[in-house]
């Protein structure tokens, strides 16, 4: 057994908007965003279920775009503006319109790979806020979920754009029919 | 009124925390923890000849190093167990020759990715910066890989297990091969189930701490049985089991592979943590979980079965040979779930079932959800549909002839089941079950448009497939239940939770047991400070055991609740009901204060007579305030304080749950491709206690079941390495590939327990493969009898068959391909 020694590793100052909020970090230039987001700035709802890009769970938004926190360094994205999925409440704390359609349309079972799937789906419906089952399909098509069968993932996405519109005001028309109806 | 809560589609009451990143996984603990990483064999087989560490004594954070060396020296110089053999945990006579692998590898490795070196250091990175640089030399010895090496046994595994076989079974009940001998018609079926994996989300996690000054060790793990692993560690590490406390926090997924226990790391993490006096955390990697946790599923199987000219069975024998990998640390409980629950819904005439349990230089194979069942309602149902297509009858016809009647209930199979009580049905409606899915799923058009996509070029099959779930196995679960003098009820009990909604579905329960508002309601599961005899969470077993269990802790309370507030109210306790929290006459309407109801908070300040007060609740439990006979004791002999209960539920054997499936595919006539137009399920777990995590159930199966039969196998190489342990190379689905499931239902309560419930964990799971080799069988007009299959395995049964080398089916949906056969009909070689 030796000696604990500190980390001489070099070290790299970076600073995050993260939900809203300016964050500092102390760096080496290996750090990953999904490990600094998690255990140096002590957000842990951003998790990490294959460390190589795949199954999506550590999805955070970049400057507004869905990114895999486990593909990019953290020095990498130094100045960038970053939401997780602790930043997907609404303003005054309460659940945000995806994270109330989770629930209301059961879209979780451990609630694992659920962030990535909820920061994927919160961009998404800001690009298309009237999905179809179909795109609704396509939109989590790039998220692993071992639990769910997806189904009510599908049935949350459609939901959640629901909810988005009521609350813009926007009866809209629904192409997507109602959130909890998917059928083949 | 209270609304009744059980059978309602309530919204979970986990969700608000998971849907905000606020749940608590394993990783998520331990910030400033020392971090572990390990190093692990890259070979398959092959012996140790000696570690060395100096290049690796330089890095900066290093903190230890350790091998099976310091495990030995550690026992020796106190009285830790850690360089014996892990635990076999469920013993077997016919287990003949178990073998269990060492915390750290002692002279031999047996597979890729045992762990040899555990490595301590200030973060992970510095760990495996470390691992990096420690040397091990191996002399690389023969590895047997896969069920043929095994068998042959040309090679060794364990040179001390002759034939690599570590068990061998046979459960008969009748003379089976006399029957199929004298049967008028004979099928012989060899079938071939691949690997496949568990695969949770979030992989094992271990984070420990020791508090020196208080002798207490805490254990957090990723885990399905965190009570059991709380009896494994105060054991290995000599730690008085008063002194040791394990919880399973949040765990993303389980399906099976975290109820094996104790894991290497659930005792080489908490060791370190004394050793070093500081918090250690592991936490395993996608590659670890690969190659170092648990797979399941790979069998090769032999039917043979006799009937009679109506399809009828009159004998069956099974023979299975089951790939455990390089050790048996859960003995032999997935060969013979196989091997009994392969009778499904059947009579099967005269049975015998026998398993050979071998030896290869591979992962353990360990339950993963379904445990074995896949594979037995695979041989079980691609048996029905060769003996249809042998007789040229519909096969749901042939399924129907054979069904065991409603009114046979219960149904003595006279065989023993995984939990060495007998195998015996408790209820169950088979024929209704079929009729349900045929309605759902329009079998009897299908033929019709069988034949239109047949006209437009199009392939087009479908296939069905049947299963009976031997659910909530013993020995027992237990549950307490406390009303606070706030009015909140609180609930533990000591088995785990995975994502399936417990905390939800026991507070429902209680709930409506109690009369109080389900949102009153807090359950804790997998706390042993909270919660300390538990079995675990395996076998779709929590709705039985612990829903059971909370339902009479949940009376008890009740009772003593009433009994008190009668003293209070002047009432006949039978006068008393309890709505909404509030214990009150019977039939007078609410009115709070009046002398004719009593809430349950105040019971429960009543339940604990006090001398002392705190607020102004406690103040009326006071001695003055009480008042009460001098002559008797304020807590009467028989009675405890406190308004609480604990109480235990132990079945004297399983309930059965069954269901059916059916799909629709349509296979690419160029590319093979194989879609899956539709997918129906019917389900019969007895009463439902919350309907939508029951549905949440199934299609999550369902959608393990489809990765089970079109995409996820473990692709060894003969060396030993697993060629595609990462999720790039492991395919499992993605929304893209799992099908919108359509789901029926039908209820029939289990007599054997007081809420009349069964599992419904593993159900959507278990078919999969069958219904869908029935549904390409039927597309392509031959015999699919290896699972999984991907579109060019697809392609190259095609050129064989078009070769004339695999038999045409006679009879398909919407066509009539005239002469063949599903298998050859071979006599009896015996």
């Amino acid at each position: 057994m030796t000696p604990d020694r500190g980390p001489t590793e070099q070290t790299h100052d970076i600073s995050l908007t993260v939900n809203g909020v300016l964050r500092q970090a102390r760096v080496p230039a290996r750090r990953l965003l999904s490990d600094c987001l998690r255990h140096d700035l002590g957000l842990t709802g951003t998790h990490v279920g294959c460390e190589h890009g795949v199954c999506g769970a550590c999805t955070v938004l970049v400057n507004g775009q869905p990114m895999r926190s486990c593909l990019l360094l953290a020095v990498s994205v130094d100045g960038s503006e970053i939401t997780t999925v602790e930043g997907c409440t609404d303003p005054d704390g309460s659940l945000g319109p995806v994270q109330r359609a989770f629930m209301e349309c059961h879209g979780l079972q451990c609630g694992f790979c659920t962030p990535g799937f909820i920061t994927t789906i919160a961009a998404y419906l800001r690009r298309n806020p009237n999905p179809t089952p179909e795109q609704a399909r396509e939109a989590i098509g790039g998220n692993l979920c071992r639990c769910t069968g997806y189904q009510n993932i599908v049935a949350s996405v459609l939901r959640a754009a629901e909810i988005m519109r009521e609350e813009s005001g926007d009866a809209g028309v629904p192409a997507a029919g109602h959130g909890r109806g998917e059928r083949a | 009124m209270t609304t009744r809560m059980i059978g309602e589609p309530i919204p979970r009451r986990e969700d608000p925390r998971l849907v905000t990143g606020q749940g608590r996984y394993l990783d998520d603990l331990g910030a400033g923890a020392l971090q572990v990483a390990f190093v692990r064999s890259p070979h398959a087989h092959a012996r140790i000849v000696d570690i060395d560490v100096t290049d690796a004594l330089d890095v900066d954070g290093l903190v230890a190093i350790y091998t099976y060396e310091d495990l030995a020296a550690a026992d020796e110089a106190g009285s830790s167990h850690l360089s014996e053999p892990l635990p076999l945990l469920i013993p077997h006579p016919d287990l003949t020759h178990p073998r269990t692998a060492y915390p750290l590898a002692r002279d031999e490795v047996n597979h890729v990715g045992e762990p040899v070196v555990m490595v301590v250091a200030t973060d992970r990175y510095v760990a495996e910066d470390v691992c990096d640089r420690i040397r091990v030399n191996y002399e690389v010895l023969p590895a047997v890989v896969g069920l043929d090496a095994a068998i042959e046994a040309t090679h060794l595994v364990h040179p001390d297990i002759p034939g690599n076989i570590g068990a061998h079974m046979v459960q008969e009940r009748g003379d089976a091969r006399a029957a199929i001998a004298a049967a008028p018609h004979r099928l012989e079926l060899d079938l071939e189930i691949e690997r496949s994996a568990s695969m949770p989300m979030e992989g094992r996690g271990v984070y420990a701490r020791w508090d020196a000054d208080d002798r207490t060790l805490r254990v957090y793990t990723s885990t399905q049985a965190a009570t059991s692993v709380r009896a494994a560690i105060a054991a290995k590490l000599a730690v008085p089991i008063d002194r040791v406390e394990v919880i399973a926090p949040d765990v993303g997924g389980g399906f099976g592979v975290k109820v094996v226990h104790p894991w290497p790391e659930e005792v080489l993490i908490p060791w370190a943590a004394m050793r070093l006096g500081r918090e250690v955390k592991w936490t395993e990697d996608r590659r670890e979980h690969f190659i170092s946790s648990a797979h399941e599923r790979g069998q090769k199987q032999k039917v043979r079965v006799g009937f009679d000219d109506d399809g009828r069975l009159l004998g069956m024998e099974f023979q299975v040979w089951h790939d455990h990998g390089a050790y048996t640390p859960y003995g032999l409980i997935v060969p013979i779930i196989t091997t009994t629950q392969v009778l499904g819904p059947y009579k099967p005439g005269a049975y015998r079932g026998e398993f050979w349990s071998l030896y290869t230089n591979t992962v353990i194979v360990t339950p993963y959800r379904g445990a074995g069942r896949p594979q037995g309602c695979f041989a079980m149902e691609r048996t029905m549909d060769a003996i249809a297509d042998y007789l040229g009858l519909d096969r749901t016809v042939v399924r129907e002839r054979n069904f065991i009647q409603p009114e046979e209930m219960p149904y003595d199979h006279g065989l023993v089941f995984q939990d060495g009580r007998g195998l015996v049905y408790d209820s169950g409606n088979y024929p209704a079950l079929l009729d349900k899915l045929k309605a759902l799923v329009g079998w009897d058009s299908f033929a019709e448009y069988a034949e239109q996509a047949r006209a437009e070029g199009r392939r087009v099959g479908i296939g069905l497939a049947c299963y009976v779930e031997g659910t909530g196995v013993g020995p027992y679960e237990g549950a307490h239940v406390r009303v606070e003098t706030t009015g909140e009820v609180v609930v533990a009990t000591g088995l785990t939770t995975q994502g399936q909604g417990h905390q939800t579905m026991l507070a429902q329960i209680v709930a409506d047991e109690l009369g109080v508002p389900v949102e009153r309601v807090t359950v804790t599961t997998g706390d042993t400070r909270r919660f300390k005899y538990a079995v675990g969470t395996f076998a779709s077993r929590t709705a039985v055991m612990s829903g059971n269990a909370a339902a009479l802790a949940a009376r008890k309370v009740r009772a003593k609740a009433l009994r008190i507030a009668s003293e209070a109210l002047e009432v006949d306790p039978s006068d008393l009901e309890i709505v909404d929290g509030v214990v009150r006459v019977r039939g007078v309407p609410s009115s709070p204060g009046a002398k004719t109801e009593i809430p349950l908070s105040t019971v429960a300040v009543l339940s604990n007579p006090l001398r002392y007060a705190f607020d102004a609740e406690a103040a009326r439990a006071t001695q003055f305030a009480v008042g009460g006979s001098s002559e008797e004791p304020p807590v009467a002999e028989d009675d405890e304080p406190g308004l609480e209960a604990v109480d235990y539920y132990s079945p004297p054997r399983s309930t059965f749950a069954a269901g059916m499936h059916a799909a629709i595919v349509e296979t690419d006539p160029e590319t093979a491709e194989i879609k899956v137009l539709r997918y129906c399920v019917v389900h019969d777990c007895g009463n439902l206690i919350n309907p939508r995590i029951v549905e949440g159930q199934i299609h999550g199966g369902v959608a393990q079941g489809v990765g089970g039969a079109l995409y996820e196998r473990m692709v060894y190489d003969s060396a030993g390495q697993l060629l595609n342990a990462s999720f790039m190379d492991f395919l499992m689905p993605y929304a893209s590939e799992v099908p919108t499931v359509e789901t029926d239902h039908l209820q029939t309560p289990s007599p054997l327990n007081p809420l009349g419930v069964k599992g419904a964990g593993e159900a959507g799971v278990i078919p999969a493969a069958a219904v869908f080799a029935s549904a390409i069988s039927d597309a392509e007009g031959f015999a699919i009898t290896r699972m999984p299959i991907s579109p060019s395995e697809l392609f190259e049964l095609r050129e064989r068959f078009a070769a004339g080398e695999i038999p045409p089916l006679r009879s398909r949906s919407g066509h009539i391909s005239g002469e063949g056969r599903f298998v050859r009909a071979k006599e009896d070689s015996r």
